[in-house]
């Protein structure tokens, strides 16, 4: 490629070096080439430190010691030695009245009467109201492990009435409850379910509109301009920023659309919702994000496809869609649903549209349907980590966890029924 | 006898097949199914041209409501450097320039990384460090990017803090988040760039080690040159991720639009001003509304001239190789 001899020791003479010098100069070439293979390995080592560093900080935030303090100790409420875990609803609703202002109790009767709450509800107003266990201090995870001594006698100073004890903020009590404005309390289930909801909805919408537009891209379009248009204009959305998406959806399915995706044309709309900020509104904007993702990687699958099943089809007269529908498809199915698998862990991470069209701050009502008000795993990251409390920090990133968990096990699935697929043909 | 069976069910045949023949119109028959089948997906890939288009009338239709509104000239819009809506200064100079740091901050750690990463990949490493390497980069490609987000301000703006000084480092930062969000696009770097590297054909290496070229000239001087536009088709793109990137900026750059070079300050780029603006309570049919808008419609203009260059640069430059 390149006519230039090496600049390295040439013979007086000007030709190329020879004996010793030849030696020499290859030497130092050789002696080159490792530094530099050095650098490019040392380039890949950054990356590995990256993602390390990135697991590291996430689960040193989200397990390490705390220091609790209870407002009034859970054993001051036991009802004839029996443990307030164990109490009926009625006895926890009597420490409830013993607890807490009347006023608050007329609050939390209007908001859902007591005698429609459950047990476990009433137990978490008693474990909110009356125990109310503050965290006055958490600490990290590798702090946690390797300056216990230390923790253990500061605190020991700072908060003589707490209790130190190991809490990963990830757990089981994480999962299930719902929002709240204190960290130790506060849970994903609203997030979680409103991800559940929102994916799902994408994914019924987005999986045949881009299958359909890759097959007509792949098997029926002729080549004229107008498919040409489509196919560059599909490479080309695919590069626009989500933020954009996030615009659309906000100017189009949240506004004008909004009889639509607030479900009021169904007589179906959520009164506390009342706009387009809706699951709906959400998932279909994520449904255009992901589309142009799901027919590129379609369009691969389906082009893979020999051409010698086609014409055997066509040989025995199947019409094209018969061709299509009976052996293009069947073949192009494990490429078409690992693309769709990558697309939907694209839209499961996706913050920033779901910002724009209008994600709900707070709301600890389950979503019931399309037409909810909406949160999402994402957004419950992005809001807790700017907040500037430590604790809030912890629970982002126990969110961060459980939104990897549930990535994993996604791509998993599809690699299992990617796997079964492949095996049946 | 089974032979006169057999020639007995032949000739049934044939005389069913002459019949058929006579019944059977080859002729095209209009088959309406097929049609309508057609149509749906002809409207399925019309649904992209929509999105474009939508896209394009709703921001431009509110950046014209934007500029029309009197309060705001395009030349004021992109000729001063103050951002402050409360007193009606719109100038975008303060959000793209904090926009173009963090983008040059993450190509700097991007692209010679990424590169690094690719050459090694696709001319060093052994098929079997590369079946791990590849998913393990891919799973840093994979994580939501809120994710780096949380990555850029809980660790990497204290270790910058911690070396750099807290009076000089701010909290929010846009060094940090450029930082960050160079480890989101290496992946996207090396596995584009390792992937035009690796359609150089053997027979250009092999040709550079017979003529004496060590390994790494054959890779810096031979196959890197022939793989220019995939690379540089890499980069293009890699540029235009990060100008749109949203939410490590978001969490880690700062709130407040800001017009300085100095990356240990604290400065709001395009896109996470509309974030904070859009996150907020906001009424409909306002500036601040439509001022997103008129932001939004230049990240789109700026991205979609990136990925068209880039992909123009792949199709002009490629070397075809036989």
């Amino acid at each position: 490629m390149n006519p230039r001899p090496a600049r390295t020791s040439r013979s007086p003479e000007g030709g190329l070096p020879e004996g010793e010098a030849l030696r020499r100069d290859i030497a130092a070439r050789h002696r080159v080439g490792k530094v530099w293979l050095l650098l490019f390995q040392a380039s890949t080592l950054v990356g590995i430190i990256a993602l390390t560093a990135l697991l590291y900080n996430v689960l040193n935030q989200s397990f390490g010691l705390v220091a609790v303090q209870n407002q009034v100790e859970p054993e001051m409420l036991t009802i004839e030695g029996v443990p307030l875990q164990d109490l009926t609803k009625e006895q926890l609703i009597a420490i409830l009245e013993d607890h807490v202002s009347k006023g608050v109790m007329r609050r939390l009767e209007s908001e859902i009467p007591f005698a429609s709450r459950s047990r476990e509800n009433v137990y978490s107003l008693v474990q909110e109201r009356v125990v109310s266990p503050e965290i006055v201090r958490s600490w990290l995870f590798v702090d946690s492990i390797f300056r216990r001594a230390e923790i253990l006698a500061e605190a020991a100073e700072e908060y003589p009435n707490a209790k130190i004890q190991f809490r990963a903020w990830v757990n089981w009590d994480f999962i299930r409850n719902s929002q709240s404005s204190t960290p130790a309390l506060a849970g994903v289930r609203t997030a979680l379910l409103g991800s559940l909801w929102m994916i799902a909805i994408t994914i019924l919408i987005a999986f045949p509109l881009g299958l359909g537009a890759a097959i007509y891209l792949e098997e029926y379009a002729s080549d004229n301009l107008l498919n040409r248009i489509i196919q560059t204009n599909i490479s080309n959305l695919a590069g626009v920023p989500s933020i954009i998406y996030g615009m659309l959806g906000l100017a189009i399915f949240v506004r004008a659309l909004e009889p639509l995706t607030s479900g009021a044309l169904f007589a179906a709309s959520d009164p506390t919702a009342a706009n387009g900020r809706t699951i709906l509104s959400a998932a279909l904007t994520l449904a255009l994000l992901v589309l142009p993702l799901i027919i590129i990687n379609a369009q691969e699958a389906i082009r893979a496809v020999p051409r010698s099943l086609r014409q055997a089809s066509y040989a025995l007269g199947a019409t094209k869609w018969q061709t299509t529908w009976h052996h293009v498809l069947p073949s192009a199915l494990p490429g078409v649903l690992t693309g769709t698998i990558l697309a939907m862990s694209r839209a499961i991470g996706e913050t920033a549209p779901l910002v724009v069209v209008g994600a709900s701050t707070f709301i600890a009502l389950d979503p019931n349907g399309p037409f909810s008000k909406f949160t999402a795993l994402p957004i419950q990251i992005y809001q807790w980590t700017a907040r500037p409390q430590d604790q809030f920090r912890n629970i982002a990133g126990a969110t961060i966890i459980v939104l990897l968990v549930l990535l994993l096990s996604l791509n998993a699935s599809a690699v299992l029924l990617r796997n079964r697929y492949s095996r049946r043909m | 006898m089974s032979l006169r069976i057999r020639a007995a069910t032949i000739r049934a045949g044939a005389r069913d097949r002459d019949a058929g023949a006579a019944q059977i119109d080859l002729r095209r028959r209009p088959r309406r199914g097929e049609a309508l089948i057609q149509g749906f997906l002809f409207f399925c890939g019309a649904v992209s041209i929509l999105t474009t288009l939508g896209i394009v009338f709703v921001l431009g239709k509110e950046s014209w409501l934007f500029f029309g509104s009197g309060e705001v000239s395009l030349l004021e819009f992109l000729g001063t450097t103050k951002w402050q809506p409360t007193i009606g200064q719109f100038g975008i100079w303060p959000l793209v320039n904090a926009t173009l740091m963090t983008t040059a901050l993450a190509m700097l750690v991007a692209i010679p990384l990424g590169l690094g990463v690719a050459i090694y990949l696709s001319e060093y490493a052994s098929a079997r460090v590369r079946s791990t390497l590849k998913p393990i980069l891919e799973v840093l490609a994979g994580i939501p990017t809120v994710v780096y987000g949380y990555f850029a301000l809980t660790f990497m703006t204290p270790l910058l803090r911690s070396i750099f000084g807290q009076n000089v480092v701010e909290i929010y930062n846009t060094a940090s988040a450029g930082i960050v969000m160079g480890i989101l696009i290496l992946p996207l770097v090396s596995s584009m760039s390792e992937d035009a590297l690796s359609a150089v054909p053997r027979s250009l290496r092999e040709a550079a080690y017979a003529v004496g070229a060590t390994k790494l000239e054959t890779a810096v001087k031979v196959v890197v040159p022939a793989a220019l536009s995939g690379i540089a088709a890499a980069f293009i793109l890699a540029v235009s991720r990060a100008v749109g990137e949203t939410m490590i900026v978001a969490l880690a750059a700062g709130a407040g639009p800001a017009f300085t070079f100095n990356p240990f300050k604290a400065a709001e780029t395009m896109t996470g001003h509309i974030v904070r603006i859009s996150g907020g309570d906001l009424s409909y049919d306002s500036i601040d509304y439509n001022s997103i808008f008129a932001i939004g419609l230049m990240l789109f203009l700026i991205t979609l001239s990136l990925n068209i260059i880039s992909r123009s640069i792949v199709r002009r430059f490629r070397e075809v190789y036989e």
